[in-house]
């Protein structure tokens, strides 16, 4: 018995994306986001790399490249940010690999898995960031502030939606 | 052993990812301690690549928006630039005028600071510079600006704007530097409250606000106070504004301080332009000086015409008493003369009014007291036994003034004549 048919619902939904997308569309989230975030300064409580992440973790539905890919754009967007190196990295790793790995199980193309899913990982990316702050850092004056996680979520979920759709025509033809 | 490899690849890249990062954070945490400090070699190595990556977008975007913006508000949006002007104009002199004003106390504080020795620095040269981007996230509050270590940029170089201080520069890479802001969690500042000079420390909240923490409840600390930099921290010169009070809470987590809310005077959210202090002398520079001057001997020339217009308004006040007086008392009430011609002397009165010549002179009349300086402590009066004048039955004349300087005499043809006295009534 084969371990691995082409007919697998990981085959048939598995998709690729050219180098120039890989590259491209990562950088561009960042760049959004640091621009918007100075024209207007509510738009920093949105994570346009953390859709990213998601959105190229659950197309792909492969957990390494998932947790490579998050590490790479939060270490970028680490770079950016006056913290130290590998909070965002650690963080947007794990969210890689979870949403990787949630792709491989589950249907990701429907309006609500995408909206829940999204509503769930920046949650983690909040709790993750929490606990790396105050457990691994030290920093004991930060707090869980769980009203203003729960807004960033739901605005990160309502931008995700849109982007996706945006981001879905990205992918290469079957 | 192959096949555990291939089964936990996933697992086993992820945990090789994490640690490798956390190995990385443990490096950075470790040297340097100091939070908001700048970092290692490697560290900025990193963050220079990154930088170096996203500053050209940030630069393209920004040049667009900054040319649109100033293209809308240079030729299309000028309605009411004339009544803003005139505005503006009225904003400058009376600026002008407290400029003046305080510009003789300034220079005083300044002679006195030189006296004593004090050693202040001041803001001798600046560098405005463009905010290009920012971390682009509410967890780390830091500005990217248009200029670098070329220009002249070094690390914890004070950022400012005209309104109060911004912030501080992080990290500088060739054109383009770093700006710690002050309400980022790892930033502080020393601060000074202006009007108690109670010296605090002024820290940056995970919200976003900046508040001072290190304080125990004081009744003199009010709302609305001015906060200021101390320049103890040494990066802020003393004397830059920080902000106002805006709430004062007792600490629940660590009491029995206080959490004194600051509300900032800068605009942290909507930053276009900065300036970086890149220079500061212990005195003042040559323009700054010479503007004191200017405006000690604006005040000088102030407070000389308001001299002369308020004893102008006293001369006129007692002016218009004498006259009034003159009108009032009886002494100085002139009889009608016979021709019908008026008295020059009821209307020539000028200044305050004499009393009227003594009719009955004694030792309490003015004048006959002997001068202070004739007198010896202890010494009796035996070879001059004061002796009143005498007194005479004559009454001054209305033609000849008497030796009091009255300048008017009462009439004498309704005074009763006095009675004779003895020449000495002690006696």
């Amino acid at each position: 018995m084969p371990s691995q048919s082409y007919t697998s619902r990981r085959e048939l939904e598995e998709h690729s994306f050219s180098p120039a997308v890989t590259l491209l569309v990562p950088i561009a989230a960042i760049v959004l986001q640091v621009l918007l975030s100075k024209l207007f300064w509510r738009f920093s409580m949105l994570d346009l790399p953390l859709i990213v992440t998601i959105f190229f973790a659950v197309s792909r539905r492969s957990p390494t490249v998932g947790t490579l890919t998050g590490a790479a754009i939060g270490l970028i967007q680490d770079a950016l940010t006056g913290r130290p190196i590998g909070i965002n990295g650690m963080a947007k790793s794990v969210i890689g690999y979870i949403a990787a790995s949630i792709g491989v199980q589950v249907d990701v193309d429907s309006l609500t898995t995408r909206a829940a899913m999204n509503f769930v990982f920046s949650l983690l990316n909040s709790v993750i960031l929490f606990l790396i702050s105050r457990r691994l850092l030290g920093q004991t004056q930060i707090h869980m502030m769980w009203v203003q996680e729960l807004l960033r979520a739901l605005a990160n979920t309502a931008v995700a939606i849109p982007v996706f759709f945006l981001l879905d025509m990205t992918k290469r033809p079957e | 052993m192959e096949s555990f490899f291939t089964r936990f690849k996933n697992v086993l890249v992820l945990v090789v990812v994490l640690l490798a990062q956390t190995i990385g954070l443990a490096i950075q945490i470790r040297r340097p301690a100091e939070v908001g400090a700048p970092d290692g070699k490697k560290v900025t190595l990193m963050r220079s690549w990154a930088v170096a990556a996203i500053a050209p977008f940030e630069r393209f975007f920004h040049g667009i928006g900054y040319n649109v913006r100033n293209g809308w508000s240079n030729y299309v949006d000028l309605r009411g630039t004339r009544q803003e002007n005139h505005a503006l104009k009225d904003e400058v002199a009376r600026l002008r005028l407290e400029q003046a004003q305080l510009s003789e106390d300034a220079l005083q504080g300044h002679r006195l600071q030189t006296l004593l020795n004090f050693q202040r620095s001041y803001v001798s040269s600046t560098v405005a510079a463009q905010v290009i981007g920012s971390s682009g996230t509410d967890r780390s509050r830091v500005l990217y600006i248009d200029k670098g270590a070329a220009e002249g940029l070094k690390v914890d170089q004070a950022v400012m704007t005209p309104d109060g201080i911004v912030g501080k520069v992080r990290e500088t890479f060739p054109h383009t530097a770093q700006v710690l802001m002050i309400d980022d969690p790892t930033s502080g500042a020393g601060v000074l409250l202006a009007s108690t000079r109670i010296r605090a420390i002024l820290r940056g909240s995970q919200d976003g606000r900046i508040v001072i923490t290190n304080l125990t409840p004081d009744s003199r600390i009010k709302t609305g106070e001015k906060v200021m930099t101390s320049g103890g921290d040494q990066v802020y010169p003393r004397g830059l504004s920080v902000g106002t009070i805006e709430s004062i809470a007792p600490d629940p987590d660590h009491q029995p301080y206080t959490i004194i809310q600051v509300k900032p005077s800068t605009n942290l959210l909507q930053l276009e332009e900065v300036l970086v202090i890149t220079g500061t002398q212990n005195d003042l520079s040559q323009l700054a000086k010479k503007d004191l001057a200017e405006g000690a001997a604006k005040a000088k020339d102030m407070a000389d015409a308001k001299a002369a217009a308020d004893e102008a308004a006293a001369e006129a006040a007692a002016q218009s008493a004498a006259q009034i007086i003159a009108e009032k008392l009886p002494s100085v009430q002139q009889e009608d003369p016979a021709d019908g011609k008026a008295p020059a002397t009821a209307t020539t009165v000028i200044g305050v009014p004499k009393p009227a010549p003594t009719l009955r002179p004694d030792r309490y009349t003015p004048g006959s007291t002997p001068p202070a300086s004739s007198l010896k402590p202890g010494a009796e009066h035996g070879g001059e036994v004061y002796a009143p004048p005498a007194r005479t039955e004559k009454r001054p004349s209305p033609e000849q003034p008497d030796t009091n300087g009255t300048e008017s005499s009462p009439p004498s043809s309704t005074k009763p004549k006095p009675k004779s006295e003895s020449a000495n009534p002690d006696n």
